[in-house]
């Protein structure tokens, strides 16, 4: 029998969900017995080449991109799993929720102390994803089946979980190890 | 007067406690805990929060606010009980704005603590982001309304004493300013210049949650070392444990 396929990304996100991924150290040589990996920044795939077992998203949605992405995660991933507090609840980047873009954009691009912008220009190549008008958590987006809490979920969780998923067994998580910072 | 003894059952387990005594705290008496954000012991339950709500001969009442009476049958631990109970707490979770990871409460907070013990990994209501701000401007304290739950703990519990003839109440400092969503807790401004230190980390103390945060003292205590980081919220170490001890001895 083939080996379960995991595919993970980072959305609107720090990259330290990744990070704690890897902090399950030496774990993670009996994880890549157990499992193969495709699309993710962990082996540098970056366009999916098979259906998938286990997506791992990382930060919410704070543009078209990420949208576009979590759709393609969906649609190619059996169970799709919201890992961190940004992906759950869009986290830091959802602190811009309760201004306007365009005061956002504004600061960062016209007004900001440190910005020199003589022509007044906002980014609009159209190579760029389009900023939403808030991040949003990707269960908002599409159905998430788990979510992992955490800023960053402790590596345990992850492993305990990703363990689970793989085997297809019953856990009972301690409480130590969901927790939303 | 002698004091009246109520029998009652709470989850089908035979307890007795003082006739009038409010069901959240026969409940303690008898070793049962009934989760809560806003009673404090001492002070009047406001009934604000919900989450000790209990079922009562079937029906629906909050333990803060209703006395115990004899042959009460009273439910408190049920999955449909704590499903309420959950979803209470998910719904202030999606009403305000809880970065947690950002909040100098977290490990601390009574809110959040709920969350975990309730095994919440996810609310199941679409956040608000409704716009809230921080006021910043008082020397001692400052108010993050985004985790603000309106339980009027700190309305109820802080009261300036001074100059006031025996008796009588003391005078709130903290207030509710504006109504209906746009309410928000608001110092007095005459009271709140004299804020001591004391009072300052008290209403610290008293929030469940971190609305109310005294400056210049953040993370002394680190992420992993808090009260809840390791042990769930209980009857040994809610904020009201402290609060019980001290009413009892005055
Ligand atoms: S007040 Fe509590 S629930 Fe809200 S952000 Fe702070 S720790 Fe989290
Ligand atoms: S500031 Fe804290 S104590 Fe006061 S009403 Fe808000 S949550 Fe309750």
């Amino acid at each position: 029998m083939s080996k379960p396929v995991i595919a993970t990304t980072s959305l609107a996100g720090c990259f330290g969900c990744h990070m704690s991924f890897l902090d399950i150290d030496e774990r993670i040589l009996d994880l890549i017995e157990l499992v193969e990996f495709n699309k993710s920044p962990i082996d540098d795939i970056k366009s999916f080449t098979k259906d998938c077992d286990i997506g791992l998203i990382e930060g919410g949605c704070c543009n078209t991109e990420n949208i576009h992405i979590l759709k393609e995660f969906r649609k190619k991933c059996k169970i799709l799993v919201s890992f961190g507090e940004c992906a759950i609840m869009g986290g830091l980047p959802a602190m811009r929720n309760d201004i306007p873009v365009k005061e956002c954009l504004a600061e960062a691009y016209l007004s900001g102390p440190s910005t020199v912008n003589e022509e007044g220009i906002l980014p609009n190549d159209e190579e760029l994803p389009i900023i939403l008008d808030k991040v949003y958590p990707c269960h908002e987006i599409v159905k998430m089946d788990y979510h992992l809490p955490g800023c960053p979920p402790r590596a345990d969780l992850i492993w305990e979980v990703l363990h689970a998923l793989i085997l297809d067994v019953d856990i009972d998580l301690p409480y130590e190890l969901i927790k939303y910072d | 007067m002698e004091k009246k003894i109520a029998h009652f059952t709470i989850d089908n387990k035979e307890c007795t406690a003082t006739t009038g005594v409010s069901i959240i705290n026969a409940a303690r008496e008898n070793g049962i805990f009934i989760p809560t954000l806003c009673h404090y012991e001492g002070v009047k339950p406001a009934g604000s929060c919900r989450v000790c709500t209990v079922k009562v001969n079937k029906r629906h009442l909050t333990a803060c606010t209703t006395p115990v009476a004899e042959g009460m049958e009273i439910e408190v631990d049920t999955a449909e009980l704590n499903d309420l109970r959950s979803s209470v707490i998910e719904l202030l979770f999606t009403e305000g704005n809880h970065y947690c990871p950002a909040c100098e409460k977290s490990g601390n907070c009574e809110l959040q603590a709920l969350a975990y013990r309730f095994g919440i990994m996810a609310p199941r209501f679409p956040y608000q982001f409704n716009e809230r701000d921080v006021d910043a401007s008082h020397p001692k304290i400052y108010h993050d309304h985004n985790r603000c739950i309106l339980c009027k703990r700190c309305i109820r519990i802080i009261k300036d004493e001074k100059d006031l003839p025996a008796g009588s109440q003391g005078r709130s400092i903290f207030a509710f300013n504006q109504r209906a969503k746009k309410v928000k807790i608001k110092l007095d401004d005459r009271l709140g210049k004299e804020l001591s230190d004391e009072l300052a980390q008290k209403a610290m103390d008293i929030c469940p949650v971190g609305s109310i945060l005294v400056k210049e003292t953040g993370f002394k205590t680190p992420i992993g070392q808090r009260k809840f980081d390791k042990e769930a919220i209980s009857l040994d170490n809610s904020i009201n444990l402290k609060a019980m001890k001290e009413a009892h001895h005055e």
